[in-house]
């Protein structure tokens, strides 16, 4: 017994041993560089993160029918790359593990044009990994756009965060290993909105939608269907338009003939703006209420706040939320400074999705995708510009609020950018469906 | 929401859009059919006529002003576009003529892009034409009833040039044979700048008059050509009178559709087109072998 006292045994030396090993895996940085390391090739790794900087492929709409939007986002994600590089309270307020780049490696970016086509999209980001060895894809204003970049995320391995997309296939039955979403959707867009348009105008009312003609569309259709119909609502036409549609007249003259209460207009960009428009050139606005359930970036402005004032909305973020939490006031007094005007969803989204793969991957501590993945999964609560989120590890959707507003009518306004008023702020877990509902397999790590 | 107070009512919007799909229309089917130049950029100068209207529009806020302004900018564009680019390539292959013409649309909307940005812009109709009118089977747009008749104004104008007039007759001869007009002795290429820019001036004029229809953004043109060429194809290329009966026929078809079923009221278009193609490859109008 003495003995054993004055000289280490072969067992305390193997107790030492895997204790000290057991306490670095639990300090969860160095196990999974350890196994990265013994790891073959995957995708662009590691020859995307060989050098002192890492590479993320933008593909976003700058010409179409979402360029306005597809602006709004690229700024949303200039301001992110910009603070991980510097190593910005916010993004540290985000990704507590952040101080300059990720994991020390500066981080640059490409940009293209994606004009809100799926096959442009994923043309220009085969470019980035080929020749610039993305180590992350983000873009996107069109769910066709997202589906279509998740699908060669998962055939290239290579990351991908989405940028504004309102489908629900794009974590439902279109969800990939190696895609992301931060942003609310078609399922939780209704059933935030619902109540409070059903409390509003009361039960058994008839709704004539306006639909693009894409996954999007179709998806927060019948989401909005499916929600208002537990309160008796009724659609008594759905008038399916293609994505850009040059005018709207003979899709109105059926929603004027419907003899509906409501008119929910699912069209987005410059389509919501033309159809919005129209519709109250076509007298039906006097007629209808008009909701939104998915709000358009720069719609109030485009259309005029007078037609905009009294609508309600479900959307992501709005600036004013900045009287409601410290991250968001951070967030736009500091995209003001930079772009000159009050960020918008789009913006917000693109800023909080790459602050949410910097802090995966510096939590992963390295960028070996499918432990970077695991850490997406891992649950971790992270502070965000709307309070406390998480990715839901089943489906890769960012649980999170949803944000009903109003419109202002103009003498309700503070400044000319004050178009909404927040009425309520949904907390997300109750708005989601199961993980399973929409027929999520979210494929291999490998 | 088949029923005959919204079948009428589709009818009658099918001529409102027809009327502005024809007046577009013409203007690339007199070009093509006289110059043989299939000018992509046509769809460009439509939103350029919106364009330079808006910014008279903006400057005197007079709806005649900018539709003066919206034509007359894209006559002078036209001529340029025809002195500077177009004449070099009347003798090239039509490959190259549709090259130059896109790359033509692709500068002119970006330098839209450039000074505008890609929000739209709003033309607003003149006072005594806003607002709604009843017409007994729906309420409808006053300014929409109106444009059907700036239009067909501007139509019967076209068709008196081409039609009774000198040039018109001259033109139409360089539609049948050209080569013969020059023969002749008349400078068919002074000809030839006159009929861009008259082609040009039409697409300008229903940029700007079809502008407080629809808000103004760079790619406004780009939907709108695509229907142009169907409509040309459909009434006869380089067939004005196919113009006109192809866009009638185009937009009653996009309206009755959606009537029955929204989501094809433009796949139905391009059914249309594909089997006029089938059965009468030179369109309805059009001269055989001009297909």
């Amino acid at each position: 017994m003495s003995n054993s006292k004055q000289s280490p045994t072969r067992r305390d030396f193997m107790r030492l041993g895997l204790g000290a090993a057991g306490g670095l895996a639990m300090s969860g940085g160095f196990i999974p560089r350890v196994f990265a390391a013994d790891q073959p090739p995957i995708g662009t790794w590691p020859a995307g993160m060989s050098g002192n900087s890492v590479f993320i492929g933008i593909a976003v709409p700058r010409t179409g029918t979402y360029a306005v939007q597809g602006e709004d986002e690229l700024k949303g994600w200039q301001l992110a790359v910009e603070h991980l590089n510097s190593g910005h309270p916010l993004m540290q307020k985000i990704s507590p593990r952040t101080k300059k780049g990720v994991l020390g490696k500066e981080v640059k970016y490409g940009v293209a044009d994606s004009a809100a086509k799926p096959n442009d999209a994923v043309q220009a980001e085969q470019r980035f990994i080929t020749e610039n060895k993305a180590v992350l894809m983000t873009g996107s204003t069109s769910s066709a756009v997202a589906v279509a970049l998740n699908k060669l995320a998962q055939r290239e391995k290579v990351l991908y965060v989405t940028g504004i997309s309102g489908s629900n296939d794009t974590t439902g039955k279109d969800c990939v290993r190696y895609g992301f979403r931060q942003n609310f959707y078609g399922q939780t867009a209704a059933a935030a909105i619902g109540p409070v348009i059903v409390k509003a105008y009361g039960k058994n009312k008839k709704v004539a939608y306006l639909t693009p003609d894409y996954t999007y569309g179709h998806t927060v259709t019948k989401s909005c269907q499916d929600y208002l119909a537990t309160a008796g609502w009724s659609t008594v036409t759905n008038q399916v338009a293609p994505l850009g549609a040059p005018d709207y007249s003979s899709y109105l003259l059926n929603v004027a003939n419907s003899g509906a209460d409501v008119l929910i207009n699912v069209n987005w960009g410059h389509d919501a703006v033309l159809s919005t428009q129209q519709a109250q050139r076509f007298g039906i606005l006097d007629k209808m209420k008009l909701v939104i359930p998915y709000q358009i970036p720069f719609l109030a402005p485009e259309v005029g706040n007078n037609l905009t004032a009294g609508v309600y909305a479900a959307t992501d973020f709005w600036w004013t939320l900045e009287d409601k939490f410290p991250l968001a006031k951070m967030f736009v007094d500091e995209f003001r400074k930079k772009f000159g005007y009050n960020p918008e969803w789009g913006a917000n989204n693109a800023y909080m999705s790459f602050a949410m793969w910097a802090d995966a991957v510096e939590n992963a501590g390295t960028f070996y995708p499918p432990d970077v993945i695991k850490s997406f999964e891992a649950g971790r609560k992270l502070q965000s510009t709307v309070g406390e989120v998480y990715i839901r590890k089943e489906d890769h959707q960012c649980v999170r609020p949803v944000i009903i507003v109003q419109g202002k009518k103009q003498s309700e306004m503070k400044n000319k950018e004050d178009f909404w008023n927040v009425l309520e702020i949904v907390p997300g877990e109750g708005l989601m469906q199961k993980p399973d509902a929409f027929g999520c397999k979210l494929g291999d790590y490998t | 929401m088949i029923n005959w107070a919204n079948f009428i009512s589709q009818v009658f919007n099918g001529l409102a859009l027809g009327a502005l799909l024809a007046l577009i229309s013409s203007g690339l089917t007199i070009i093509y059919g006289t110059l043989g130049v299939l000018n992509l950029a046509h769809g460009a100068m439509f939103m350029l006529g919106g364009y330079a209207g808006f910014v008279a529009y903006q400057a005197t806020g007079s709806y005649i002003v900018a539709v003066a302004a919206g034509s007359l900018a894209l006559l002078v564009l036209g001529i340029l576009m025809e002195r500077v680019i177009i004449r070099h390539f009347y003798g090239r292959p039509h490959e190259d003529q549709l090259l130059v013409t896109f790359g033509l649309s692709i500068c002119f909307v970006e330098l839209v892009r450039f000074f505008f940005g890609s929000e739209s812009r709003n033309v607003a109709p003149p006072g005594p034409l806003s607002g709604v009118v009843s017409l007994g089977f729906a309420i409808y747009p006053t300014y929409r009833v109106a444009l059907m008749g700036i239009v067909a104004v501007a139509l019967v104008v076209l068709f008196l040039v081409l039609y009774r007039t000198r040039l018109g007759m001259i033109v139409r001869a360089g539609i049948e044979d050209a080569v013969m007009v020059d023969s002749l002795g008349i400078d068919v290429y002074r000809v030839f700048m006159v009929v861009f820019g008259i082609g040009a001036m039409a697409a300008g004029f229903a940029g700007i008059v079809n502008a407080p229809v629809v808000s103004l953004t760079p790619e406004v043109g780009e939907a709108i050509l695509v229907q142009t060429f169907v409509v040309v194809v459909i009434g006869g290329v380089g067939s004005f009178p196919g113009a006109v009966l192809g866009g009638l026929i185009a937009g009653e078809i996009i309206s009755i559709t959606s009537m029955i079923n929204p989501g094809y009221a433009y796949v139905m278009l391009f059914a249309a087109m594909t089997l006029v193609l089938m059965l009468r490859p030179h369109g309805l109008l059009g001269t055989p072998g001009r297909e």
